[in-house]
Order: C-alpha cells, then structure tokens, then sequence
C-alpha cells in the first residue's frame, strides 16, 4: 500500500528525515515510534504531501508523489498531531469541509459524515460547536474528519495527546474497528502500550533515520520489553528543544 | 479546478463569519453608527435649520444706533448663531469653546466709524476675541463685519446724526485749517462741494423719514437704522445653488460618511480575514488543509472570493441602513454603485490575502495593518471629505485606493453621475486589487 523509498528532508542545514525506506502492507497497522525531534512528523508531512521531500519517493498504491501530489492526497487520511478542527463551528459544519475539499458530493458527505459520527460516538452531537466538546471528544472528531473520503491509508499523528484514559481507551476501539475494516494505519506516539495493543509492526525513529523494522513480537524477544528496545535503540539523553 | 473544494473552502469562510454574530453586528452597526455621526456634523441631509451655523458673540460697550445696527445684522446673518454678551461673559464663552469668536464695539465706535469713514484718521479698534482652534470661523466673521459695518456706517454718515455731525466738523476743519487729502484749492473746493451734497442728502433723508419713524439715524444711542437711509453696500447679490444629482435634491452629508465608513470597516473586514489565515497557519487545520487535494490557486481564489462577498454583505447592510434611516439614495448609475463596491470588496480581499502573507505574527501583523489602513481612509477622505485637505495632500491622496472607492461611491450616490464616472474607480481598485494579490501569491507559502 505505502512505500517510501530514501526519503530525505533538510531545514537549512539540520537533517529532519535522513534517507528513511519502508513499506506499509495493505490492511497493516504500523507504529512509528521515535523521541522528540526524531523525524515522525516531518515523515508524516512528506506522506501525506504538506511538505516536498528534498529527495526520494513516497508511492500509495500506484499514485507517485513527484507525479500526481494530488492523486496521493485523495487516498490518505491525515490526522494531526494538533487539533484540526474550528471550533467556533459545529461538528457537522467542519465534517462539511474536510468532506468538500475532496470533492464529495452533498449526499455521499452526508452519508459519510453521518457514518463517521456514529463510529466516534458523536453522532447525537453533530450540531453542537466543538469548543463544547471535552478534549477526549475533540480527538475523536478530529479522527472522525480524516475518514469521510475513506482513505486507504490514514496517518495518525499522536492521537491520543493529552486525553483521559476513557478517551483513549475510547479511540482505541475506534482505530481497531478501521484496522478490522481493513483500513492500513501508520501511527506515531510515545506510548509503548498503544503500539503494543495496536500494531502489527513497529518502527523506531531517531536522528531521521529508521532504527528498527520488525514486529512488536520479534522485538521484544531481542529486547526485555517494547519500551526497553526503544531506549536501547534511541538512548537515554534528553531531546530538550529538538523539534521535528 | 476542484469545484466543490473551492465551494466547501467558501462555505466555511462565510459560516465562520456569521457564527461569530457579537463580532459580525458591530461589524455593520458600528459603521452606521459612526457614519451618522459624521453625516450628522457636516449638514445631514441639508434640511436642517440651524446646522452649520457658527456660534459668536457681540460685546456691545457702544450702544450706539451703528454698532445696533451692525449686531442686528449679523444676528440675522444665516451662518452665524450670535449671542449678546457683556466682555467679561465673552471671554470666558471663547475661552470654553462655546463661542468662535466675540467681536468687541468700543465705547464711541459708532461716532468716530462715521468720522473716520471721511477723514481716514482716529479709527476705532474693534477687538476680535477668537478660538484658535476655530481659525475659519473667525475668518469668516471678519468678512462679515467689514460688510455689515461699510453698510451701517455709510448709512450712518449720509443719514444719521453723526454723519451731520462728522460733515459739519469736517468741513470747518476745511474752511479753518484749509486741510485737503491734496493740498491744493481746486481739491478742497471739490471736496467740499461732496460734503455739503452729502450734508444736504443726510437732511433730506431725515426729513423724509421722520414722519414715517423709519430712519433712526438722528437718534444715537437709540433704535437701529436698518430699516431706512442711504448707505453704501455690496454692488451684488449672491445666490447659492447646490449642484447635486437632480434639480431640488439637496446635498446628503450622510452619503458621503456612508462611502466613508463603509469603506474604513470592509478594510477592518479584510484586515481580520488575513490575521485569521495567519492564526489558521499556527493551527492543526492548517495541516489538513494542506493535506487535502487543493492546489495553492484554488485556496487562493477561495479565500479571496469569501473575503469579497462578506465585503459585499457588510456593504449591503450598510447601505440598506443609510437608504432606510438617513435617506441616501443611488442618484447615479446602480451598476456603477456594484462595480465600485465589487472593485472595492475585492481589493480588500487581496489587500487581506497580502497582509498574511507579508506578516509574520498575528500581533504585529495586526498593529501595522491598523495603522497602515488607518492612515489610507484618512488619506483617502473617510473621515472627512478630502476637499478639505490642503491642495498638496488632495493630490497625494489620488494615489490612495480608499479615495478613488469613496470618491466612486460619493459620484454615484449624491453626486448622480453615470456609469462612466465608474469606469476610473474601478479600474484604479482594480489594478489596486491584482497588485495586493501578486504579492500575495509570490509571498503565499503552501508546501514546506
């Protein structure tokens, strides 16, 4: 489904993401799990086409990036890290326009919209403005604006920042009930115990470069546990004012 | 071109700007509220009686049936609202504000007026107490009283008591010290001779008016003599016609501050829709917009078009309100109002497209905007009419998009002109309008 070969990324004279390849399977869920400043989001942001690689090549099915950005851009869902929502609109409102920048029809975003909704719970909501909305429902929505043109591949930048155990746990399930329709997730966090309960294969990041391509299983049978490999791999120096 | 991203992007633009409806109402009542104001200063919808006129006091130490006269004169003067008042209360009425200006007849001013006016010596001081924040105004009551006081003291002199008075001294002076402007016999022979004429008018005036009460000169210090007498006055008369749209619609004060305000607060519009692309960019949305399939033109145009038609909202609205309540009419061609006020909307999207593209924080961004589309409107004749204006600054200001809009606005509403007189404003907001939106899209940054 995805394949991103040699994919490099420099501001100014720092190297965000230095030469990464990897490939994503269809219907496979993969952590991209990395320090602060290790180069996730500057990934993210070249697969999904907000930000042009200074070399290499990210492929989503047949769709090239350096061909067709656009043709890319209509099969990937984004997720942002920050919430990417107005919240002096309603729910249904900014539905509305992450649906229309696809060019959905008004029927087929309603159907959409209304689908979306239902998955993260929100569905008895949809008028309300989200800047009532708890942080927890806010994510949910936020998950809910990448799905309406129903993406192959939905890029989930740490979804879970800063919600309460229910919210995630609550998103969890949302992200497993995609993972079960056979949607392909490529999911960045911190949190070894998501990957662990989420994917199939884990890839560790540091410094722009790939570290670790293997399964959660294989991992932490060469490592004491999942969070160990991470630190084995990434080190223990703090990333203070390193920003990817 | 993706349609319906462009559609879904303006959608958005206008839904976000109806939701904030506390911002949205001062956003059109302001605008009204101030431009009534204005309209209301400078004359309203020119039906107003007293409007406009210029508040002075006269300080009477005189008492005379000349300086009577002169203060009855003025008090029946259309632009002026005088006032009697003793010197003490005079100044203190200048000093406050209250009054422009007070003018000062000193004690004796009508006898020695009436002299002076032959001998062209000992000429009294009238003392101008004026607001120097109230420059024109004292000006143009120093007009007045030069005519008003020729008119008073020439009939005084051929009509009244101190005219026969003054003759009568000046002619024995004559035959006494043999005193002529000239010197010479035949001069003062001649002179004489007009004197004695003028002598003999004064007592044929006075005979004639005495049954009748109506001349009052041979009684100082009583009635005026405004009513009678021979004086001298301006050889003309003038008659004011205002060169409006039609033939008996006169001028509408609020037409103008209308153009004005509405002009100031789309600018206001525009300025808050580039501080908001700006706050867009610091945001998650910012992200998801650009991951969408929309190419950096169509985001653009989307942009650019909302801001024109929320321009065109506010224009609307406000216009409405000035044709429903202050009467404001399109006495000119209506296209032309539309082509102006679209010109205008869409200079002011681009303006805004420019802004955010040319700011780098929202703060200071929004500071330097408001001074910069501060100093445009004044420039540009929003606040007060730019005839006003010192001729250098008249001409500079042809350089500012904001006069050419409230120029193009004024020339179809009040001043009733066709559509051509459109076609330069609209070109000029125009061309005004692709400069903002180059530099916009030269500066515009959509990929990383």
């Amino acid at each position: 489904m995805l394949q991103v070969e040699n994919l490099r990324k420099y501001y100014g004279t720092r190297k965000a993401v230095d030469g990464i390849s990897f490939r994503v399977g269809q219907g496979e869920t993969v952590g991209l799990l990395g320090p602060n400043g290790a180069g996730k989001t500057t990934a993210i942001a070249m697969i999904c086409g907000i930000a042009r690689p200074d070399s290499g090549q990210v492929t989503i099915g047949t769709a090239k990036l350096d061909v067709d950005a656009y043709a890319l851009k209509r099969r990937v869902g984004l997720v942002p890290q920050d919430l990417a929502l107005y919240e002096e609109l309603s729910a249904w409102a900014n539905l509305q326009l992450f649906g229309g920048l696809y060019g959905l029809d008004a029927a087929t975003l309603r159907q959409r919209a209304d689908a979306a909704l239902h998955l993260v719970g929100l569905t008895d909501r949809r008028h309300d403005r989200v800047q009532s909305f708890s942080g927890g429902m806010k994510r949910r929505l936020n998950i809910a604006g990448a799905l309406l043109h129903d993406p192959d591949l939905i890029l989930l930048d740490e979804p879970t920042v800063g919600v309460d155990p229910q919210s995630r746990n609550a998103i969890f399930d949302n992200l497993l009930d995609l993972k079960r329709g056979g949607k392909t997730l490529l999911y960045t966090t911190h949190y070894m115990e998501e990957a662990e309960r989420l994917c199939d294969r884990v890839l560790i990041i540091d410094h722009g470069r790939i570290l670790a391509d293997d399964t959660v299983t294989a991992l932490k049978a060469r490592h004491a546990n999942l969070e160990a490999a991470f630190m084995d791999l990434t080190g223990r120096a703090l990333r203070d004012g390193v920003e990817s | 071109m993706n349609v319906t991203a462009v559609r879904a992007l303006i959608r958005n633009e206008l839904r976000l700007f109806l939701s904030d409806r506390r911002a949205m109402i001062v956003g059109m009542l302001v605008p009204i509220l101030i431009a009534a104001f204005f309209g209301y200063v400078f004359g309203g919808t020119g039906k107003q009686e007293n409007q406009g006129r210029i508040p002075i006091a006269v300080v009477d130490e005189d008492l005379s049936s000349v300086s009577r006269a002169i203060t009855a004169d003025l008090g029946s003067d259309k632009l002026l609202q005088v006032s009697v008042l003793d010197r003490i209360a005079a100044q203190a009425q200048v000093r406050s504000g209250k009054q422009n200006a007070a003018a000062v007849f000193p004690k004796g001013f009508g006898e020695q007026t009436t002299r002076s006016l032959f001998t062209g010596r000992d000429k009294p001081q009238v003392e101008l107490l004026v607001d120097p924040s109230q420059a024109t105004g004292a000006r143009v009551i120093e007009g007045l009283l030069a005519q008003y006081s020729m008119q008073e003291i020439s009939r005084e002199a051929f009509s009244g008591d101190f005219g026969v008075k003054a003759i009568d001294d000046y002619l024995a002076r004559l035959d006494a010290q043999g005193e002529a402007p000239g010197g010479d016999t035949a001069t003062r022979s001649d002179l004489k001779e007009v004197l004695r004429a003028a002598q003999r008018l004064n007592r044929r005036e006075r005979t004639e008016a005495a049954p009748s009460g109506k001349a009052s000169g041979g009684q100082p210090n009583g009635s005026t003599n405004t009513q009678g007498g021979f004086g001298l006055s301006i050889p003309y008369t003038v008659t004011s016609t205002e060169v409006t749209a039609h033939d008996n619609v006169p001028y509408n004060a609020y037409a103008h501050s209308f153009a004005g305000m509405s002009v100031q607060f789309i600018l206001f519009a525009g300025i808050d829709a580039g501080i908001l692309l700006l706050l867009t960019r610091q945001r998650g949305i910012w992200q998801r917009l650009r991951s969408a399939p929309i190419r950096r033109t169509e985001f653009l145009i989307a942009r650019s078009l909302a801001t024109t038609l929320i321009g065109l909202f506010q224009l609307l609205v406000i216009y409405l309100a000035a044709a429903l309540i202050f009467k404001v009419r399109i006495e000119g061609s209506a296209a032309g109002f539309i082509m102006i006020g679209v010109a205008f909307c869409m200079l002011n999207a681009a303006f805004g497209l420019m802004l955010a593209t040319l700011g780098r924080s929202p703060s200071t961004t929004r500071g330097v905007s408001m001074m910069v589309m501060l100093l445009l409107v004044m420039i540009g004749g929003a606040w007060v009419p730019a005839f006003v204006f010192p001729r250098w600054l008249q001409s500079a200001s042809l350089y500012t998009p904001t006069r050419w809009a409230v120029d193009g606005l004024d020339a179809m509403t009040w001043r009733g002109l066709p559509l051509h007189a459109a076609l330069a404003p609209t070109a000029v907001l125009l061309l005004s309008a692709l400069v903002c939106l180059l530099i916009a899209i030269m500066r515009f940054r959509w990929e990383e």
